[in-house]
């Protein structure tokens, strides 16, 4: 009950006693004298008990207002190119800035795809380091471990970006694409000229970069499962991997999803390192040794230079379709993750 | 409900008056200018002494600018700063009037030019130094200027047209050479850029299939194959990749030893980038008063047939007596005092016809009707 329902109350009976601060407690006579507060807080308290509520409303009001801002402001520097090409634009290969035709498909292709070789590759070393970190490891190694994996994350990405064109391309050139071409060079995923840079490249790349987000929070996670599951399990008489994977897994698989869609988010959303890897030709191919673009890489190249509205409307245009793609991947995924938060009753 | 309002209402207010601010202030960047007014009034006090000039643009004449004005301001207490950002951003800043001068290394397209135009008159294309694009390869046992291409070979090559190094057009040219039976990677530019706007300037002169089907642009439709970002990302991937094709400035291919090809030019010989080739690639010819030319394929017998002036974008009518004094004042001794910086740093000086072209288009810069310098 709020102090404002207990003034309401006192005054409904057209006198309050009020307790005074030297601890004196006196009737008074509403109607004479001004109303006080019923409670004893001072009058710097109160002040703030009205200010605290309606600044915190603006701040997080502001929030929203800056999330809706960019929305509105995306808009309508991408209408001139939405007007022009209208639902075509997410069809079309062209990226022709002489001639004014653009077209978005291999960008979203291009956004996809990497991301989603990052993700092949990221998940199995990431949710079995996070089984490692929080099951197997001794105690002694848990936390320097763990500490180790975040820093993975705090490293920027225009280095990683620049340690994978200098050291990760080569090796990728020569053993890993020639390797791949001589054995696997039916499929038509691995075929075409060993260039290094490419989607394949990208994807190792980002891989490098999600893999310390989905292991913390695949390992919070997991810790949060509670004992009474593993001990129930070994008293069923389940081996060690029978237990992680019949106990843990399933227990916390929302959190694991969810850890997984925030590694997605912040693989579609990735720039520099992108860029600089993954060779930035704008065709749709099926092989992953052709050079690629993103959606991100797209607009970090051009749109400095850009000029003239149908060119700066379609890098906008695109900008917003990466906004409602990354929108969407962290609805889901704070979706699942509050899932894990709650309790769940197991009935016995 | 009523309650509910009275609690609310003041920051509510607060949130949709931000909002709508946000939205106005910034769907209407470029008209806070008033357009038709020849002379700007943004700055109407007249200081008496100036002492820092603004200027952004190109990145390509960056290294010779930061010298120049590090120079002159040891000379004359004035500080101008430059940032480079971009030929395209220097068109932007400089029409939005932010800066007191642009620099680009393209051309002002028409309808660049008429919105610079009506925002505060006529603009000048000053020149300031050329430079050429030279071509690396990287192919083994091949040393710097001894493979020999001409500019339709090339713009095949950047067509996916010629694929092999081996080809017979490009044997029948250097017939002397092992040229290796492998595939040519090409590799062109990933971000807009000047670099990228002279060297397909030349290949659409050169190659009327390339003028049709990519054309002449800071950023085009490249047939293939791989973008790399900056003359530094070109560069670097011509170096690693074997086989490889690329276009730079000739200063990275001079810093980095990178081997370059040489080119026929429009009379037939073939020449090597270098310093001198591209200052010949402005004498001789005839060079507009405007000097809005491209000296592509130049019919100086002894020019490098890719290069390029870069220019410093400053309008006619200056609004402001100091500042304008200070700008020409600067121009002038970059085109004459200012020309010895640049061979030290890879940069061609300019030729005597281009100074003279220079010249009279900074004698023309103005302040209320009346030239800003005297000669």
């Amino acid at each position: 009950m709020e102090w404002r329902d207990t003034l309401h109350i006192l005054r409904s009976e057209k006198e309050v006693h009020i307790l005074r601060s030297d601890k004196t407690c006196k009737p008074t006579d509403l109607r004479k004298n001004q109303i006080r507060s019923a409670n004893t807080m001072s009058f710097s308290g109160r002040l703030g008990d009205r200010i605290f509520p309606r600044l915190t409303l603006i701040f997080a009001a502001l929030l929203l207002a800056i999330l809706a801002g960019i929305i509105v402001i995306l808009f309508l520097d991408a209408m001139p190119a939405i007007k022009q090409f209208g639902l075509s634009f997410f069809g079309s290969t062209d990226w022709d800035p002489v001639n004014e035709r653009f077209g978005a498909l291999p960008a979203i292709y291009g956004t996809l795809l990497s991301s989603f070789i990052g993700l092949i590759i990221a998940i199995p070393l990431s949710i079995g380091a996070a089984i490692f970190l929080s099951e197997l490891a001794p105690a002694w190694i848990r936390s320097p471990a763990s500490f180790l994996v975040e820093l993975l994350a705090a490293i920027p990405s225009v280095i990683i970006g620049l340690w994978g064109l200098f050291i990760l391309v080569p090796f990728i050139r020569n053993p890993v694409e020639s390797w791949l071409g001589d054995k696997l060079g039916f499929l038509p995923l691995f075929q075409g000229p060993p260039f290094g840079v490419g989607f394949l490249a990208a994807g190792i790349i980002l891989a490098i970069m999600i893999t310390p987000i989905i292991t913390a929070v695949s390992r919070d996670a997991m810790k949060a499962v509670p004992d009474t599951q593993r001990e129930a399990m070994y008293a069923l008489g389940a081996t060690r991997w029978e237990m992680i994977s019949r106990a843990v897994l399933p227990y916390c698989r929302s959190g694991l999803i969810g850890a997984v869609i925030l590694g997605l988010a912040r693989a579609l959303g990735e720039t520099m390192a992108v860029t600089m890897v993954i060779g930035n030709s704008y065709k749709l191919t099926a092989s992953l040794f052709s050079p690629g673009t993103t959606i991100a890489s797209k607009i970090a190249s051009e749109f400095s230079e850009a000029s003239g509205e149908i060119f700066i409307g379609s890098l906008v245009e695109l900008a917003l379709v990466l906004f409602v793609i990354t929108l969407l991947v962290n609805i889901v995924a704070r979706l699942l993750v509050w899932r894990l938060t709650t309790v769940k009753v197991e009935g016995i | 409900m009523k309650k509910l309002l009275e609690k609310f209402a003041a920051p509510l207010l607060l949130v949709i008056v931000m909002v709508t601010g946000l939205i106005a202030c910034s769907t209407s960047p470029a008209q806070t200018t008033s357009p038709g007014s020849p002379v700007s009034s943004t700055s109407p006090t007249s200081t008496p002494a100036v002492s820092s000039l603004n200027g952004a643009g190109a990145t390509f004449p960056n290294p010779l600018y930061t010298k120049w004005f590090d120079e002159y301001y040891k000379l004359t207490g004035i500080k101008i700063n430059y940032q480079a950002i971009g030929s395209g951003g220097g068109i932007q800043q400089i029409t939005a009037g932010t800066v007191d001068f642009g620099a680009s290394d393209g051309i002002m397209t028409p309808e660049q030019q008429a919105k610079a135009e009506a925002a505060f008159g006529p603009i000048l294309h000053i020149p300031t130094t050329s430079g050429a694009v030279a071509v690396i390869y990287n192919l083994s046992g091949i040393a710097s200027g001894q493979l020999r291409l001409t500019g339709e070979i090339l713009a095949q090559i950047y067509l996916k047209k010629i694929t092999n190094w081996n080809d017979s057009r490009i044997k029948a040219l250097n017939p002397d050479l092992n040229l290796p039976d492998q595939p040519i990677a090409v590799v062109h530019r990933s971000d807009g850029s000047g670099t990228t706007y002279i060297f397909t300037n030349y290949l659409s002169k050169i190659s009327d299939e390339w003028k049709n089907q990519v054309g002449n642009a800071t950023s085009v439709n490249w047939p293939g194959d791989i973008g790399a970002p900056g003359n530094a990302g070109v560069a670097g991937q011509v170096k690693q990749l074997p086989g490889s094709i690329g276009y730079v400035e000739l200063a990275y291919a001079r810093q980095n030893n990178l081997p370059w090809i040489t080119l026929q030019n429009s009379s037939g010989k073939f020449i090597e980038p270098s310093l001198s080739s591209t200052t010949r690639a402005a004498e001789g010819i005839p060079l507009p008063d405007d000097m809005k030319i491209m000296i592509t394929n130049s019919d100086n017998p002894e020019a490098y047939p890719i290069c390029g002036f870069t220019w410093l974008l400053v309008y006619v009518n200056q609004s402001d007596q100091a500042k304008g004094k200070a700008l020409v004042n600067m121009l002038w001794w970059a085109i004459h005092d200012g020309q010895k910086f640049t061979t030290p740093l890879d940069y061609a000086p300019l030729s005597n016809e281009a100074v003279k072209k220079a010249e009279a288009q900074i004698l023309s810069i103005k302040y209320q009707g009346q030239p800003l310098i005297n000669p």
